[in-house]
């Protein structure tokens, strides 16, 4: 069959099998391995996309029902180079270890900010419940969520270390 | 975070939290991992699976599936004859796909090729295989019951090397490796005790769960294999290979991209052999990507049973110890020999203990095969011997940290004969979580709390190499052997070489993990990477520097001046000369380079074993809702003692991610087996931590520059994991006076013990109401 939607800005006429995932559709014909697929069950969100702006599950949304929409992946995140916030929000916050989860992290967060821009630490935490990471203890993403949303604490990278450094910014106390 | 520093100064960015190398990669979508590599006329392969957990394949019909349109090859073990099918590093007794036995349901049978992954999937549904079931055990208690059936009927191969240099006792034909532990008089100890604390403790088996599942892709080409993986110890996985197909080290690449967690999981070998041998037969390059629930059948953590008793004098100091551990391996050995070893070492803690008898076994059952998980032993046996020491500090009406500061070792102190010192100063790591736990305040009532401890003898066998190379303009090429697995090594690495050769940081470049490219390292585990490969770093960059300022001596001071090295190069009669300078002048022109070595061995400061402990200190607060048996954890406190943070942001980062892992781990992670089936071998049953599960944390990160690395720095990322359950079960005893000896503590568990709690508090002659009798 075929299927013609815009990824990424781009408009895009493909042939595909109609068992094909959106996921499948971004990985395997354009190319866009950003998306990951991990338990393939719907479970742990690390193949989040957005479709016309919403968070999806890449791996069980059928590629057909994105006929005429709007598909957006990590690799449509940064423009002209320039990281997006919530992907600076990342780097600063080490809000990731293995990157596995961080492309569905970073979509799942994208949808959250725009559709609440002043989060509160709760809304954070339960716009992130569909999505699993292993590595960080999530105490971090979290962080980089509400420092894009303009209320964390920025924290500075390459911080020297030295002395009894309390007065450093608070990473994961609260 | 809490940072306390009192090492040594180093040089910048030694110490920086300077940002993640692979940052912008990760969060662009950038990053390739191998389940993105695809190659030219790649094929796609499936594999076919046992459904008994037990049986003899009688027979394999292949020949529909070879006839299915667009099957490239169907492969068993009948069509290797030219492979050498078993491996194993500690013992070899792991066909890589089964040969006429299956030993565990999930196991390999029958590997189907194909031009796409779904046609590959279609034809598995046409192999007919004939089996004969038999009697399984799924119980380690019933595998060495006498009768059990016996599920490897010839012992596998001992492999003598990497570190597991024990004989295997088989006292029972399901032990798979047996390894004791034991010094001073034991029956003295237990004689001279005034008390005695003695119980059986059970960890749950768990599934590390590395987001990515085992991903491989193998490519032959003129009688050499390339091989990408998603494995831990690229090195490892290459000797393998290169024993199953009979070919030289030199023969076989194994590169590693970025890896999708690990934990311990994607240590050693796992679908690399298999996915080769169906290259060889397809005629093509091969991919394998694994299912989330097939990685389950793949590797996951080692269940045990420890039946432990400790004996103290009056004053509460530690007399004795005696354990007897039971390790549920599964059907293949993979590394639980070297995890019953860990066990054995580990389960004394960081304890000053006059007597220890220890005997861990690690046991075949007919269930999917335990291999390393972070932590190595070290949680299932200090779950044990961390609840005990808060038992005999209840029975000796003693402070529970008063106990553990009696009999801590002291810096320096051996915790047996030829173990190295304790590289750490525990007492003050313990009054670090004590702080932050506000022990000496009074808890809310319903409120209990705990501080826990735990020593790791961590860095596994000190065999690394590494090359630095200085090139014509002054920057730097480090090659490594360790693998990115997310804990930062490439941002880590970089940093000690930097600091080293005193470059900007952004002028160091790390390669890493292709076997054919950089230099050898033995694992990417223990805790190891930063402290080892961190000194053979160091050492390259002084041979590096060594050379340049000879060559300068030759090439710019051969006329007599003088040559004095300064940090970032060198002074020529006072003249400074940048390490670029020095390349180009003596090679005579604008190129050439230096190359410096750095080998690290069994000998010098690594001569000791282990080359350094790893401490764990984790204090919690809980509570319990009385009605639905829900654990409340109210504050987690970390405390990595780490010797020197190279980057203090990636050190929090690995504790958090330890503590939390060991926090999913103790509460509500186990896989569970019923009649020879895992019953919950997918993610939506197996439910792992999510952002609304997390405690409130406190985390503190203290350098003392004690260890035997690179400005005192020694390894972190698992000591945080290991007291995790232990803390739980102490902090919930004294909150609600219920004594959890079995992990995870689900609610039910919780709810059952609540009521049994009870019901023994209850005066005699007063009723039992109904409601009270169900689930006693």
């Amino acid at each position: 069959m075929e299927l013609r939607v815009d990824v990424n800005g781009t408009p895009r006429t493909l042939r595909i099998e109609p068992r094909e995932t959106i996921a499948d559709v971004v990985r395997d014909r354009l190319g866009l391995t950003g998306t990951k697929i991990s338990c393939d069950a719907q479970v742990c969100g690390a193949c989040t996309v957005l479709v016309d702006g919403l968070a999806v599950s890449g791996c069980t949304f059928l590629a057909a029902d994105a006929e005429g929409r709007r598909v957006q992946t990590v690799e449509g995140l940064a423009s002209d180079g320039v990281l997006s916030p919530l992907q600076q929000a990342f780097i600063d916050h080490a809000a990731f270890q293995c990157g596995f989860c961080t492309s569905g992290m970073l979509m799942a967060g994208t949808a959250l900010l725009t559709e609440n821009p002043a989060p509160t630490r709760d809304d954070v935490v339960g716009g992130l419940e569909g999505n699993l990471c292993r590595c960080t203890g999530y105490a971090p993403i979290v962080e980089a969520v509400l420092q894009a949303a303009g209320q964390g604490t920025r924290r500075t990278a390459a911080a020297p270390a030295g002395g009894d450094g309390r007065g450093q910014p608070a990473g994961v106390d609260r | 975070m809490r940072h306390i520093v009192t090492r040594e100064a180093a040089p910048a960015p030694i110490g920086q939290a300077v940002p993640r190398r692979d940052g912008v990669a990760k969060v662009t979508g950038a990053a390739t991992y191998a389940t993105d590599v695809s190659l030219p006329g790649l094929a796609h392969a499936k594999i076919l699976r046992s459904p008994y957990p037990h049986a003899r394949i009688v027979s394999i019909d292949t020949s529909a599936a070879r006839a299915h349109p667009g099957v490239i090859a169907v492969v068993t073990a009948d069509d290797l004859g030219d492979v050498e099918l078993i491996y194993g590093h500690a013992v070899a007794d792991h066909p890589l796909i089964a040969v006429h036995k299956v030993r565990f349901a999930g196991e390999p049978i029958v590997g189907v090729v194909a031009e796409d992954a779904a046609t590959a999937q279609e034809a598995l549904a046409l192999v007919a295989i004939d089996y004969e079931p038999l009697p399984f055990v799924t119980d380690v208690e019933l595998a060495l019951a006498p009768g059990a059936p016996v599920i490897h009927e010839r012992p596998g191969e001992q492999r003598a090397h990497r570190g597991f240099t024990e004989d295997i006792e088989r006292t029972a034909p399901n032990i798979c490796s047996t390894s004791h532990q034991h010094w001073g008089d034991i029956d003295a100890a237990f004689r001279d005790a005034a008390i005695v604390v003695d119980g059986e403790y059970r960890y749950p088996i768990c599934y590390a769960y590395a987001m990515e599942p085992y991903t491989a892709v193998a490519s032959w080409s003129e009688g050499a294999l390339t091989v990408w993986t998603s494995a831990q110890h690229p090195y490892m996985v290459r000797d393998d290979l290169a024993h199953c197909f009979r070919l030289p080290l030199s023969a076989v690449r194994v590169i590693v991209p970025y890896v999708g967690g690990g934990y311990g999981s994607k240590s050693y070998t796992k679908i690399e052999p298999l996915t080769a041998a169906l290259a060889l037969r397809a005629g093509r390059p091969v991919r394998l990507a694994l299912s989330v629930d097939e990685a389950i059948l793949t590797t996951r953590g080692d269940g045990a049973r420890v039946r432990i008793a400790s004996a103290f004098d009056a004053e509460g100091h530690l007399l004795g110890r005696r354990a007897t551990i039971l390790l549920d391996t599964g059907g293949y050995a993979e590394n639980s020999p070297l995890v019953a070893r860990k066990a054995a070492n580990r389960i004394g803690g960081p304890y000053r203990i006059p007597a220890l008898d220890v005997t861990c076994s690690a046991v075949y059952t007919n269930t999917a095969p335990a291999s390393s998980f972070r932590g190595f032993g070290a949680p299932q046996v200090t779950f044990a011997g961390e609840s005990q020491m808060d038992e005999a500090a209840e029975r000796l009406g003693l402070d529970p940290l008063e106990l553990r500061r009696r009999n801590v070792l002291a810096p320096g102190e051996r915790p047996w004969g030829k173990a190295r010192g304790i590289d750490a100063d525990v007492r003050a790591d313990l009054a670090l979580a004590a702080e932050e736990l506000g022990w000496d305040d009074a808890p809310t009532a319903g409120h209990g709390r705990a501080i826990c401890v735990s020593a790791s003898d961590a860095g596994s066998e000190p065999v690394t190499t590494a090359l630095v190379r200085v090139h014509s303009d002054g920057s730097v090429t480090v090659t490594a052997g360790s693998t990115e697995i997310g804990q930062g090594s490439s941002t880590v690495l970089a940093q000690i070489a930097a600091g080293e050769m005193a470059v900007p940081l952004d002028r160091v470049h790390l390669m890493q993990s292709d076997t054919a490219a950089v230099s050898y390292d033995r694992s990417t585990g223990a805790s190891r990477t930063t402290t080892l490969m961190g000194l053979a770093i160091q050492r390259a960059a002084r041979d590096a520097r060594d050379q340049l300022v000879a060559w300068a001596r030759e090439a710019i001071a051969a006329d007599g001046q003088t040559v004095e090295e300064v940090r970032d190069g060198v002074l020529v009669d006072g003249q400074h000369r940048d390490w670029g300078e020095l390349v180009r002048a003596w090679f005579g022109g604008e190129s050439g380079e230096v190359v410096g070595r750095g080998y690290l061995r069994q000998a010098g400061p690594t001569k000791e074993m282990p080359p350094f402990w790893e401490i764990g200190c984790i204090g919690i607060e809980a509570s319990v809702d009385e009605e639905t048996g829900q654990i409340q954890v109210g504050r987690l406190v970390t405390v990595g003692d780490v010797g020197c943070a190279i980057n203090p942001q990636l050190v929090e980062s690995q504790d958090v991610g330890a503590a939390i892992m060991g926090f999913g781990m103790a509460m509500r992670e186990e896989l569970v087996y019923e009649d020879g089936n895992l019953m919950n071998g997918n993610l939506v049953d197996y439910r792992v931590p999510r952002a609304g599960d997390i405690p409130p944390l406190r985390t503190v990160v203290v350098e003392r520059g004690d260890g035997v690395g690179a400005y005192g720095a020694k390894g972190g990322g698992e000591g945080s994991l290991n007291p995790v359950a232990a803390a739980i079960a102490n902090a919930v005893y004294r909150a609600a006076g219920i004594r959890l000896r079995a992990a995870p503590f689900t609610p039910e568990r919780v709810w059952t013990a609540l009521q049994a709690r009870d019901r023994d508090r209850r005066p005699a002659g007063e009723p039992v109401r109904e409601s009270e009798r169900v689930g006693g």
